[in-house]
Parts: C-alpha cells; sequence; structure tokens
C-alpha cells in the first residue's frame, strides 16, 4: 500500500503518498473489512491524490490504505462485447447479479469478457509480415460480423510477425500470435487488449468528411433534418415530450451495423424494458436477434455518481472498437445531462471555481471532446468504419437556454429539439420542425426540404394570426397554406410508434411518400370557401394516413396510393373541366 | 470499548465537527449534551475532524459535549413488529409505545441490479377514474403528484392508500403538519388498514435533520417487505420539504449551491430514493407515490424539474382536481391493453373530446361565434367535469368506463367520437335498443 486516506466527502476521497502518482490513474481505498473500492485519481496536490470513488464511500476512515496504480482506467476489447449489458465500468450486470443477488455491492468486479468461452480463430496474417497497431491478424466470427483480431490498437511502432496460431478454438486469454518489435523484443498478442476510456481510440490513415446519411427510418429525422454516419446530434428536450422512446427507436430500427446503447443516469425501468425487448426483437435486416447488434452500458440513476461520469466513455470506447474493424457503429447517449450534472458534482466537491449554474468551467470542452469522438475514419487498408454520437439532453425546465444544451448546440452537426407544446398535442416524434436544424444532407433534396421548411414557417405564421383575427379574418389563400403545412405535419412528420408499419420507414418509401406529399402540397386547390377547403384537406390527410399505415407493396397499399393518385389528379385539373 | 470524544471544534447550523479517530464515513454516534443524547451522521472526514450532522439539531450542544461513535451506520430494526405503528426520523416510537424489537438493517444500500428487475405489468386500482381510466397507476411506478399547497394532495395519498390493494402500507411524512399526521392517522385507523401501515413522520416541528432520513427508513423497511414477496406502497410526502433540507445541510457545509440554492446532488439524491421503486424479479414489489408540493406553482422549480425526470410520469392536483393534460403515466401502456377492450379507445376519445371543448371554452370566452358543435363540445365538458373529473367521484374502472360511454351517448353522435367502429358498436349506449347508426358532422380528429 502506498498511500492512506486523509479525508471523505461524499465520492470524494484524498490520500497522502510518498510515492509516485499518476493523473487519471486507477487507485484503490481498502476498507476496513479488505473491500477495495475503484476510484481515479483526479487532481493531484503536493503529496495529496483526490480521488473519486466508483462506489458509496461509506465505511472509509481516515488512515485506511490506498492503492495507487499506474494504469488508467480502462475498457477490455475483445470478441464477446456485442450483447452484453455492463455497469458503467464494464462490469457485467448478469454475472453480477449471479455472483452477488438483487443488489450491486460495493466492490465486487468482474471481466468485462468472458474468460471459458472459446473463439473460431482464423489466422489472417503470416509470419514475416510486418504490421502496425490496428492491422488484423486473424479473426473470428461474432454473431452477423467477422471480429477482427488485430495488433493491440496501442502498440506504437512497426512490429514483425513471427508466429501465428493456427485455426481453432481459443480463449481470449490465450496466446494467438508473437510479434517482433524493432527492438527484437518478443511480444504475446491474445485476443484481448485494454484501452484507456478517457483517451480517443482511433488508428486510421485519415479522417473523412462524413456523408453517407444514416437512415433511422424515423421520416421527420431522416427527410428534414438528417444525420450522417460518422456525423453527431442531440435530442434536448423536457420530461415527458419522449426522448428515451426517440432513442428507442433509433436503436431498434436504425440502418447501423452497431448499437451502442448508455442509459447515463436514467431510469432503470427503461433499461429493462430494451433488456427484455431486444433478444424477442429480429433486426429485419439480418433476421437475427436485435441484441446481438447491440451493447447496453447501464449507469442507472441510483447507481453510484462517478461510475456514470465514467459510463459515457466506456460506451464511446466500445463504439470505437468496433469502428476499428470497419463497421457502423451508432452510440446512442442517454442523458448527457446527467454525465454532466456527475461533472457538477464533483467539480463542488473539489471546491473549484464554478461557470454558469455552478457546472465547472471545463464543461463546454468535455462535451466536445466527447462529440468529437465521433467520425468516419478511413482505415490502413482503405475500408471505412465510423461512429456516429446522438446524444439526448435534459435542460433544466426544459429551458434550452442552459449550460449543456447550448455547449451542445455548438459542437453537434444535427439538433432534433423537442417540444413541450407537440408532445402535449400528441404530435409524435416531437421534434419541432421550426426550430430543429441539421448541417448534413440527407436522402431528400435540400432544395426541396428548404421548400417544406418555408411552407411550415408560414402555416405557423398564419395560425398564430389566427388566434387574434378568427378564421373570418383570414384570406382563403392564407387559410390554404395553414390547412397544407398541417397536412405536411400530420401525414409526414408525425409517426405513430405504436403501429408496426408507421413505426419505421425505409428509406426509398420515404422518397416516395414525401414526392406525393410535396404534389399535393405544391397543387394550386381552388377552394370556393374554407369549409371546402377543410374537407377536402381533412380528406387528403386521412388517405395519406391510411397509406402509412398499409404495409409497403400490399394490396392495400396499392388501393391508398390510387386514391391519392385520383384526389391529386382532380385537383389538378382546371375549374370546370 | 466505547471512545468518547470531547473536542468539540465547531457548532455550525446542525454540523458539529469534532476531533476523533478511527470513524468511518457514514456511520452514526451519539451527542450527549445537558439537554440529552441525540444521534448524529458522520457527512465529512478530515484529516482528525470528523463533522457530524445532528439529528436533534445543535441547539444547547456544547464545545465541552462529548460524542460517541457507534461503528455502524444508520440502522432500523425490521420485523412483523413494525406493521401498525408510529417512528420518528431517527427510528424511535412516536406513539407511546415500546422500542420496536427484530433484525437490524441498514439503511441507504446499494440500488438494485437492473437485470433483476421484472417489467411491471400489474395495474393497481385506485377507485379515482382520472387515474385508473387516463393514467393508470401499476406496480412497482414511482410517480409524484405535483401541486401546490393548498391543494388536497395529503387526502388523495391517503384515499389511494387506502383503496390500493397493497400488502404493505408505508407512509413517510417529512414536515408535515401535526395535523395532517393527525388526519392520516385517523385515514388509516378508519379505512382499517392501519395494521397492515407503518408510518415514520417528521413534522416540520421536528429537527430538520431527521426529514432526510425518512424516505431512507420508508424504503429501507419497504425493501425488505418486498424481498420477502409482499406488494408495498410507499407514500412519501412532501419531497420538496425533504430537498429543502438536502439545501439546509449543504449550504452549511459550504457546498456550491447550483440551482435556487439547492446542491448539484439534488438529481442524484431524490434518484436514489424514487429508484428504489421494483418489482422484482422473483420476489414482491415496492411502488413509491410521492407529493411535490411547486413553489409557486412553477413545474420548472428545481424540485419538481428534477422529480419529473427521474419518475415515471406525473399527476397534476390542481383546481381539487387531477388534470388531464400534463398529468402522465409512463407505465400506463403496459396495463391499460388487457383491462377491457374499450380502455384505451375511452382514454384517447374523451381526452381529446375535453381538448377540442377547451379550445371552444377558449372560443366562447372571447365572443366568436358557438356552432352546434362547439355547444356539443361544451356540454360534454360540464358532465366529464362532474361526473368523471370530481375527485369525490370513487368507483371501480369499468364502471367508471361505463359512465363514460353514458357521457358520450348523452352529447355526441357515434361518428363524432372518433372511435373505431368495432369498439362503438359494442360499447355505446343503447337508448331504443340499438346504436345509432351514423351522423356526419365536424368529426373529432381520430387517432392522433
Amino acid at each position: 500500500m502506498n498511500a492512506r486516506i486523509v479525508a471523505v466527502f461524499g465520492n470524494l476521497v484524498i490520500a497522502e503518498t510518498d510515492g509516485r502518482v499518476v493523473q487519471n490513474s486507477l487507485a484503490y481505498c481498502v476498507r476496513s473489512d479488505g473491500v477495495r473500492l475503484m476510484s481515479e485519481v483526479i487532481r493531484v496536490r503536493g503529496q495529496l491524490a483526490d480521488l473519486q470513488v466508483f462506489e458509496e464511500t461509506r465505511g472509509l476512515r481516515v488512515g485506511d490504505p490506498v492503492e495507487l496504480r499506474d494504469e488508467m482506467l480502462s475498457v477490455v476489447l475483445g470478441p464477446g462485447l456485442l450483447g452484453k449489458i455492463y455497469d458503467g465500468l464494464q462490469n457485467p450486470l448478469p454475472e453480477l447479479a449471479e455472483q452477488v443477488g438483487f443488489f450491486l455491492q460495493p466492490g465486487v468486479y468482474i471481466h468485462g469478457l468472458s474468460l471459458d468461452q472459446s473463439w473460431d480463430f482464423t489466422p489472417v496474417a503470416e509470419p514475416g509480415d510486418v504490421v502496425l497497431a490496428g492491422d488484423p491478424l486473424g479473426a473470428v466470427p461474432e454473431g452477423e460480423f467477422t471480429h477482427q483480431i488485430m495488433v493491440p490498437l496501442a502498440w506504437r511502432g512497426e512490429y514483425t510477425v513471427e508466429k501465428v496460431t493456427a485455426a481453432g478454438r481459443y480463449t481470449v486469454e490465450q496466446e494467438i500470435a508473437v510479434l517482433a518489435g524493432a527492438d527484437g523484443q518478443k511480444r504475446a498478442v491474445t485476443m484481448q487488449q485494454d484501452w484507456p476510456v478517457k483517451r480517443a481510440l482511433n488508428v486510421s490513415r485519415r479522417r473523412l468528411l462524413p456523408t453517407e446519411p444514416l437512415v433511422s427510418r424515423v421520416r421527420i429525422v431522416d427527410s428534414m433534418f438528417p444525420v450522417v454516419r460518422g456525423g453527431t446530434y442531440c435530442i434536448p428536450g423536457p420530461f415527458g415530450a419522449g426522448k428515451t422512446v426517440l432513442q428507442q427507436i433509433t436503436a431498434r430500427h436504425a440502418e447501423i451495423d452497431i448499437v451502442v446503447i448508455a442509459a447515463c443516469g436514467e431510469r432503470a425501468g427503461e433499461i429493462v424494458e430494451t433488456l427484455r425487448d431486444f433478444p424477442e426483437l429480429t433486426d429485419p435486416r439480418t433476421g437475427r436477434s436485435l441484441m446481438e447488434r447491440t451493447i447496453i452500458i447501464a449507469n442507472t440513476s441510483a447507481m453510484p455518481v462517478a461510475a456514470r461520469e465514467a459510463s459515457v466513455y466506456t460506451a464511446t470506447t466500445l463504439g470505437e472498437y468496433y469502428r476499428q474493424m470497419g463497421l457502423n457503429v451508432l452510440l446512442l447517449a442517454d442523458s448527457t445531462s446527467r454525465w454532466a450534472q456527475a461533472m457538477r458534482e464533483l467539480s463542488g466537491r473539489l471546491e473549484e471555481i464554478p461557470g454558469e449554474e455552478a457546472f465547472p468551467a471545463y464543461l463546454e470542452s468535455r462535451i466536445a471532446a466527447f462529440y468529437e469522438r465521433a467520425g468516419a475514419i478511413e482505415l490502413r487498408d482503405g475500408r471505412v468504419g465510423s461512429l456516429t454520437i446522438g446524444g439526448t439532453v435534459s435542460p433544466a425546465g426544459g429551458n434550452f437556454e442552459e449550460p449543456v444544451t447550448q455547449g451542445t448546440l455548438k459542437v453537434v452537426g444535427a439538433f432534433h429539439g423537442l417540444s413541450r407544446a407537440r408532445s402535449d398535442a400528441r404530435r409524435y416524434p416531437a421534434i419541432d420542425p421550426l426550430d430543429s436544424w441539421s448541417k448534413y444532407s440527407g436522402i431528400i433534396a435540400p432544395e426541396t426540404v428548404t421548400r417544406m421548411r418555408r411552407l411550415l414557417r408560414h402555416g405557423s405564421d398564419v395560425r398564430q394570426m389566427m388566434t387574434v383575427v378568427g378564421e373570418e379574418g383570414t384570406s382563403i389563400d392564407d387559410f390554404t397554406v395553414a390547412l397544407k403545412a398541417d397536412f405536411f405535419d400530420n401525414c409526414y412528420l408525425q409517426q405513430n410508434a405504436f403501429d408496426e408499419v408507421d413505426a419505421a420507414t425505409p428509406a426509398d418509401r420515404q422518397r416516395f411518400v414525401f414526392s406525393k406529399v410535396a404534389e399535393v402540397v405544391e397543387t394550386e386547390f381552388r377552394f370556393t370557401d374554407k369549409a371546402e377547403a377543410r374537407r377536402r384537406m381533412f380528406e387528403v390527410t386521412d388517405l395519406f394516413r391510411n397509406w402509412n399505415y398499409a404495409a409497403t407493396d400490399s394490396d392495400e397499399y396499392r388501393q391508398w396510393l390510387d386514391r391519392i393518385d385520383q384526389f391529386i389528379s382532380q385537383a389538378q385539373q382546371p375549374a370546370g373541366a | 470499548m466505547r471512545k468518547y470524544f470531547d473536542e468539540i471544534r465547531q457548532i455550525a447550523g446542525n454540523v458539529v465537527t469534532v476531533n476523533a479517530t478511527g470513524v468511518g464515513y457514514d456511520e452514526l454516534a451519539v451527542i450527549q449534551s445537558k439537554y440529552g443524547e441525540s444521534l448524529a451522521q458522520v457527512i465529512r472526514l478530515s484529516g482528525q475532524q470528523v463533522s457530524v450532522q445532528v439529528f436533534a439539531g445543535s441547539q444547547g450542544v456544547s464545545n465541552t459535549d462529548r460524542v460517541r461513535f457507534l461503528q455502524r451506520p444508520m440502522q432500523v430494526p425490521f420485523s412483523e413488529d413494525l406493521l401498525g405503528r408510529v417512528l420518528d426520523g431517527s427510528g424511535r416510537p412516536r406513539d407511546g409505545r415500546s422500542e420496536v424489537t427484530g433484525k437490524m438493517i441498514e439503511i441507504g444500500t446499494p440500488p438494485a441490479n437492473p437485470v433483476r428487475r421484472r417489467m411491471p405489468d400489474q395495474m393497481v386500482h385506485t377507485g379515482i377514474p382520472m387515474i385508473d381510466v387516463f393514467n393508470s397507476l401499476v406496480e412497482s411506478q414511482k410517480l409524484p403528484i405535483f401541486s401546490v399547497a393548498g391543494e388536497p394532495y395529503n387526502e388523495v395519498l391517503a384515499r389511494i392508500g387506502l383503496q390500493a390493494d397493497a400488502e404493505v402500507i408505508i407512509l413517510g411524512g417529512m414536515g408535515l403538519r401535526h395535523d395532517d399526521y393527525l388526519n392520516f392517522r385517523q385515514a388509516f385507523e378508519g379505512g382499517g388498514v392501519l395494521g397492515r401501515a407503518i408510518m415514520f413522520i417528521h413534522t416540520a416541528a421536528d429537527p430538520v435533520v431527521e426529514c432526510l432520513m425518512i424516505p431512507d427508513l420508508c424504503l429501507a423497511v419497504g425493501e425488505q417487505f418486498a424481498l420477502q414477496g409482499k406488494r408495498v406502497l410507499v407514500l412519501l410526502t412532501d419531497m420538496t420539504a425533504f430537498a429543502d433540507a438536502l439545501k439546509e445541510i449543504s449550504i452549511i457545509m459550504e457546498q456550491i449551491p447550483s440551482n435556487r440554492g439547492y446542491p448539484g446532488d439534488l438529481y442524484t439524491q431524490m434518484a436514489r430514493r424514487y429508484e428504489k421503486a421494483i418489482d422484482f424479479d422473483g420476489a414482491g414489489s415496492m411502488t413509491i407515490l410521492a407529493c411535490v408540493t411547486m413553489p409557486g406553482d412553477d413545474v420548472t422549480h428545481p424540485v419538481p424539474d428534477n422529480t419529473g425526470y427521474i419518475t415515471e410520469g406525473q399527476f397534476y392536483l390542481r383546481g381539487g382536481r387531477i388534470e388531464p393534460f400534463g398529468s402522465l403515466s409512463r407505465l400506463k401502456q403496459q396495463v391499460n391493453g388487457k383491462t377491457r377492450d374499450d380502455h384505451r379507445a375511452i382514454m384517447d376519445a374523451c381526452i381529446q373530446l375535453y381538448a377540442l371543448c377547451r379550445e371552444s371554452r377558449e372560443k366562447r370566452d372571447m365572443g366568436f361565434e358557438m356552432s352546434d358543435w362547439d355547444r356539443k363540445l361544451l356540454r360534454y365538458g360540464v358532465l366529464f367535469e362532474q361526473r368523471i373529473m370530481d375527485l369525490s367521484v370513487n368507483i371501480h374502472l369499468f364502471d367508471a368506463l361505463d359512465r363514460c360511454w353514458e357521457i358520450l351517448g348523452e352529447c355526441f353522435e357515434p361518428a363524432e367520437t372518433g372511435i373505431r367502429r368495432s369498439i362503438i358498436e359494442k360499447h355505446w349506449p343503447k337508448q331504443d335498443g340499438k346504436p345509432q347508426p351514423h351522423a356526419e358532422p365536424e368529426p373529432a380528429q381520430a387517432e392522433a
């Protein structure tokens, strides 16, 4: 033991040492009953090391020993991550439940990968090959993917392959290759490797400009406020506006290889829903269980707060690791506000000078650094992988003028702002079409999107005016614009998450429906009066809604489409014809 | 080997700092002063200095008094004997009866492993149509009632306590008026549930530190009953008082406040408690219903705001009624699909029509002309408020659904309700033998 506790305050412990201390390294506080509590060095002052403890500090005493380590907080990477449910420190929760029962016990840690499971290894590299970090040495099948066993990503410089183990079944601890460094030193490689979570993992030739749309099958997102593979976006919204439901829908339907869900400081019940549902659901693209492409990091609100801070990084690192294999990964972080609050709690304990709303001054740079870990990269062999990050934000009082939302808006590529008014009116997804924006281009031509946005804006202006002058004071042209905006909102932007068909619209269908909606919107109707206008627009709204509910290319689908085409051609005929 | 420490260095607020060694964080202490003994809890260790928050308050504590550390965290005795008892925030009886004996259990224990939770699927019947029909309460849900000071939130809470079919009812009173405490007691006695109720009561006259202990005591005891397979209902009132107590202590500890003086960890502190609500996979369940008074009827105040982010929905109690707008039970979808086939249809239709009624009222108040449709809606609004929304209505879910049909039948043609035809045919009240076939005025916007 190379240090002793001198102070305890909440989850902050101050230890005194006469030895070496590494900033952000791990430490273990040893309780008098022998339990070792994992901690991280977060500040060094003279011989004092401030530690944030990832567990409840109950029972720690002044004078208790502290074990300072050299390594930083890391996760283990290797085959077997997919389908796992971890806490913020990569302890597998089901295994913890088996070992300690209903409750989480402080000081119980389990290795993130199964050490018993063996994997079907096929070598790729040959003796004599010269390799760099990240180059594949072999591969194992993991679910639907080929999991590459790479030269450990943290290794620097060139290595020569001395030996590769023959094809066969091995566990993650067994040696699968021996590499020799430039200095002639031989190092063994296993299927697992560690990576410090707070360092971005990116071993690539270069970073690419992300352009390929990430289809989430949520119409308002894909068509109006698109996200691209390797991009970033945020979903701020007041409570009850449907942030989590939107994330769940995305996790389910997004056209992407792997989804990492980071449930950070949110309700345990929501995670249970995912845990119970996902194994039952099949991924329509592969026919396999959705769980096989999902990793869940669950650090719910009741779990220790320092681990909550770490959980976001843990999730990001796992996502980056699969990106190194040329896969497309989506990280959904719910909610980044809880993560920011964890930083605030700690900063308060450290008695740092507070910034706005008592958040630490480094809040914005931390948020920026987190989102910057997203990106599309070109690997050394030309393959492309991407990590997309979508974070929810839970602003206090639903007011976006607060540090976390503002700090996030500066660095993301798309903003899906949820509005209380829309969720109250049961217009789901409650993404506000007037306030939201995206810097990416998606599956619909940007000029069409702009035209639709103008329509929505105009419609909203007319609606506002109508609350003052009444329907009778509004011209029929303005009134029609308002109805058209409502029509677009009702049958395109809104989507019923509980309907099997309507819940997810593939890109092709979106383009087609969008073009039909645009046809209606661009038709010059000649309504005789407002009653007729309303009746006709209700009629076409109803047609589109039913069309949305019909399975693609079913008879029903074609029938509704026929009726819509009839409606349009009728409306486009000149008066009296 | 009991050691006493008598070097008290500082007394500020309810926090006393004493020089001591060998003390564990979160440990319990007893402080002896001229005015008697009080429990205290360690909240900070710094070298030799140990800060404890004194449950009975620091009034009358002198710098020559003695502190003894108990080498254990706060505990509460757990046994069947707790049923029917009233305790205070230190776990002592406040009903004049003897100390409760039983296995001592720690409070504020680690959270449950999420993988040991099951999906909640049992509805809790309360007899209040605005809850049962429109926002069903589900076993293991955590749900607050948002209201302002003058509303009858404690009455509603007591009523749910009486009518909900729970095996153990635990009431946690924080900053209660003594009258409210007596009212709860009377209600429980009158309802015949006192024998399966436990009350942890902190009144406004009691020391503020004890207020902080109330939720943990309730939840620790409730959790044990749930582990034994019981269905437990915990009623907490008022969580705003709890948050204010947190604020008081954190300011004394010189923590930097984040929002309106509340500590930065307000969310975490409340979440740790609310998250104890659980349906154990292989044991019982614990449901938490809490009152949160909103200072100034402001839902963006830190306490209701943070609560809303933690809990699974919220009820707004306003004007003596549970508001249909804004109130939300996030778990209702888990249960309302299998009560009766018309439950969801009624739930949607009645609220949509009531929303339209509100628009018509606005129109009327602005002096715009009323159409026939408006008049129908206005009539509907009045009936709906009288027969369904009124808090004195106390009927079973099925009766409430029937009553909704009755109201719809009195005010509208079937097609105007926007309810699916198959359900109308089955449930529409039959005045002259058969449902009225059709009519075509402006329909309510169907299927939002």
